[in-house]
């Protein structure tokens, strides 16, 4: 049976806010991991998680499940923790992340995790593995959806465009894309590093649907993921602007929080600031 | 005695198998002309995906295929599949995809279209994935064998195929066993070990030996992983002197795999053959077999000479 997915906003910010907090802690506790963009996409992986994606956490290789890549494989933590939290392990598990052992790497490997679908971590890969799965699944007349978490300095890589191009070809509908557009990556700023504006421009020119959000309003989220279901002949970009380390306040669009591990002392701060909104 | 270019056997055995492989699906990046996949698209063009000159996403699309059941093919030139290794790496061999990576237009032997077009180093970095099995076959019932071994094999598979037409060096009993090298025909003087394009070269090479006074044993080695290491060990404390001989380059390869076994205990020299790391070039098919010496002359005298000198 399908997991039984909510409308609730005040129950997807929830999740999303214990997304937060699982991230850092699980950061913290390894001492090295990526809380800026975890932090970023993690009301996106609430909504697909808790409210979108069609999903049985007791059979995670269901034929008839819709599929997430999480392309910018650095910020796995917070598909890890909307994992736990929708029953797929147990929640300590989660503090495993990056530890001998774990099956939580610190990039996907879904030979060590079956509710992972596909390796990632070498940016760029992601969307194309995601793109021949809806191939795959258009081939079998297949009602199930593909959806596929992007970076905004993942897309300096070649193949996502590559990808942009074959997708909007084939026509595959069933595929959305998210783009996690925190203009933030390790060296700096991404519209200094290699800036990519105009953004919709360059995805309407590759036949895709774009829908521009906020990705940290819940309702626009939804209504996005349900505009994309509704939409016929092209695959779906929802362009989610957001912040680099949304919800904690000394992290907030400062990019050196890419791929740092907060202290215990900033663990502790960050999940107090959470805790209390 | 047939001739056909091995890129031709695995397009015709593949447009066969699709009748009773209807998971299998073919994927090809604006060469399928040249891969021979095109007989595959002709026949079943609902299961034929034309990617265009994007080898990279080709690659990971047909991993996301595998992971949905499907069973790809996806084909291009060698050069260009082993230029997108870290998708290769990453989508395919990481995620355990069970796509099979057809590249073709290995080695100097592909003649007039030079270096740049020539998959000299592919063996090498495949050869390096765990769980990547790896196959290059001699002839087209070798080929065909191979195709359908790839096919019913769960796990990556990369086949390496040539552009020109080879020699049949299997009769019409054989039958392919992966991982197992094939003797074909024996000798207590020295081996020579060969793969691909460079078998049936190997097979004549013998006889211009016999002539010279060296009785020369002849293995085919078409799969280059899991290596039969077995068979190398074997020859080596049998006729003592290894010469491996293949259109790629002498590092990496079917040389570098025998030089493993040898460093490993097996007792013998070896001397190993090949691209001797250096570009190929423009000119026929013929004239690059006979610049880099990987013909049945340039063999032969190459093993002479090595034998000279092992007995010296």
């Amino acid at each position: 049976m399908a997991y039984p997915l909510t409308r609730d906003i005040d129950v997807l910010k929830k999740h999303a806010n214990q997304i937060r907090i699982h991230s850092l802690k699980m950061i913290a506790k390894a001492k090295s991991g990526h809380p800026g963009g975890s932090l970023s996409i993690a009301d996106i992986c609430s909504a697909l998680m808790f409210g979108v994606m069609r999903h049985d956490p007791r059979t995670p290789r269901w034929a008839d499940r819709d599929r997430f890549i999480m392309s910018k494989g650095h910020c796995v933590p917070a598909w890890y923790s909307a994992l736990a939290q929708a029953g797929y392990f147990p929640e300590e598990e989660l503090m495993t992340l990056r530890e001998f052992g774990s099956r939580l790497q610190g990039h996907p490997d879904c030979a060590k995790l079956d509710c992972i679908e596909a390796a990632s971590g070498s940016l760029g890969q992601g969307m194309s593995i995601a793109l021949g799965m809806a191939m795959a699944g258009k081939m079998d007349n297949a009602d199930w959806r593909v959806y596929c978490a992007i970076g905004d300095g993942e897309s300096q890589e070649g193949q996502i465009w590559e990808a942009a191009l074959a997708a909007g070809k084939f026509g595959v509908d069933n595929l959305t894309v998210v783009l996690d557009n925190n203009n933030g990556q390790i060296d700096g700023y991404v519209n200094e590093v290699m800036p990519l504006d105009p953004i919709d421009a360059k995805w309407r020119s590759f036949n895709w649907h774009v829908i521009a959000i906020n990705g940290h309003d819940m309702e626009q989220i939804l209504a996005a993921f349900d505009e994309a279901k509704q939409t016929k002949g092209r695959p779906t970009l929802i362009w989610a602007k957001t912040i680099k380390g949304q919800g904690v306040s000394f992290m907030a669009n400062n990019y050196t929080w890419h791929g740092k591990a907060p202290t215990a002392e900033q663990c502790e701060a960050a999940v107090k600031e959470l805790s209390a909104a | 005695m047939a001739s056909v270019a091995s890129r031709q056997s695995f397009g015709l055995a593949l447009a066969e198998l699709g009748e009773s492989h209807p998971n299998i699906v073919v994927c090809d990046a604006d060469l399928s002309k040249s891969t021979m996949s095109c007989h595959f698209a002709e026949k079943f063009p609902e299961r034929f995906f034309e990617f265009g000159i994007s080898e990279a996403n080709m690659l990971g699309a047909g991993a996301g295929m595998a992971l949905t059941g499907k069973v790809p093919f996806v084909c291009s030139f060698a050069c260009f599949i082993s230029g997108r290794f870290d998708t290769i790496r990453i989508s395919i061999a990481y995620s355990r995809a069970n796509v099979k990576i057809v590249g073709t237009h290995a080695g100097v032997g592909i003649g007039e279209d030079g270096h740049s077009q020539m998959g000299l180093e592919d063996l090498g970095l495949m050869r390096s994935l765990p769980g990547m099995v790896v196959i290059q076959p001699a002839d087209d019932i070798e080929t065909r064998q191979a195709v359908k071994f790839a096919a019913e094999h769960q796990g990556p598979v990369y086949l390496r195929l040539t552009r020109q037409k080879l020699d049949d060096v299997n009769d019409s009993s054989y039958e392919f066993q992966v991982g197992k090298g094939v003797t074909l025909a024996d000798g207590s003087g020295l081996t020579l070990i060969a793969t691909g394009g460079t078998v049936a070269h190997a097979l004549k090479a013998k006889g211009l030996l016999a002539a010279r006074g060296v009785d020369a044993r002849v293995v085919n080695i078409h799969t280059i992983k899991p290596f039969d290491a077995e068979l190398i060990a074997k020859c080596a404390r049998e006729t003592g002197l290894l010469m491996t001989v293949e259109d790629h380059s002498i590092i990496g390869g079917l040389g570098s795999a025998v030089a493993e076994v040898i460093a490993e205990g097996a007792p013998a020299k070896l001397k190993r053959w090949g691209v001797l790391d250096v570009f190929g070039e423009s000119g026929t098919p013929e004239d690059m077999y006979r610049a880099h010496k990987i013909d049945a002359e340039g063999i032969a005298e190459t093993a002479e000479q090595f034998v000279a000198n092992a007995q010296g």
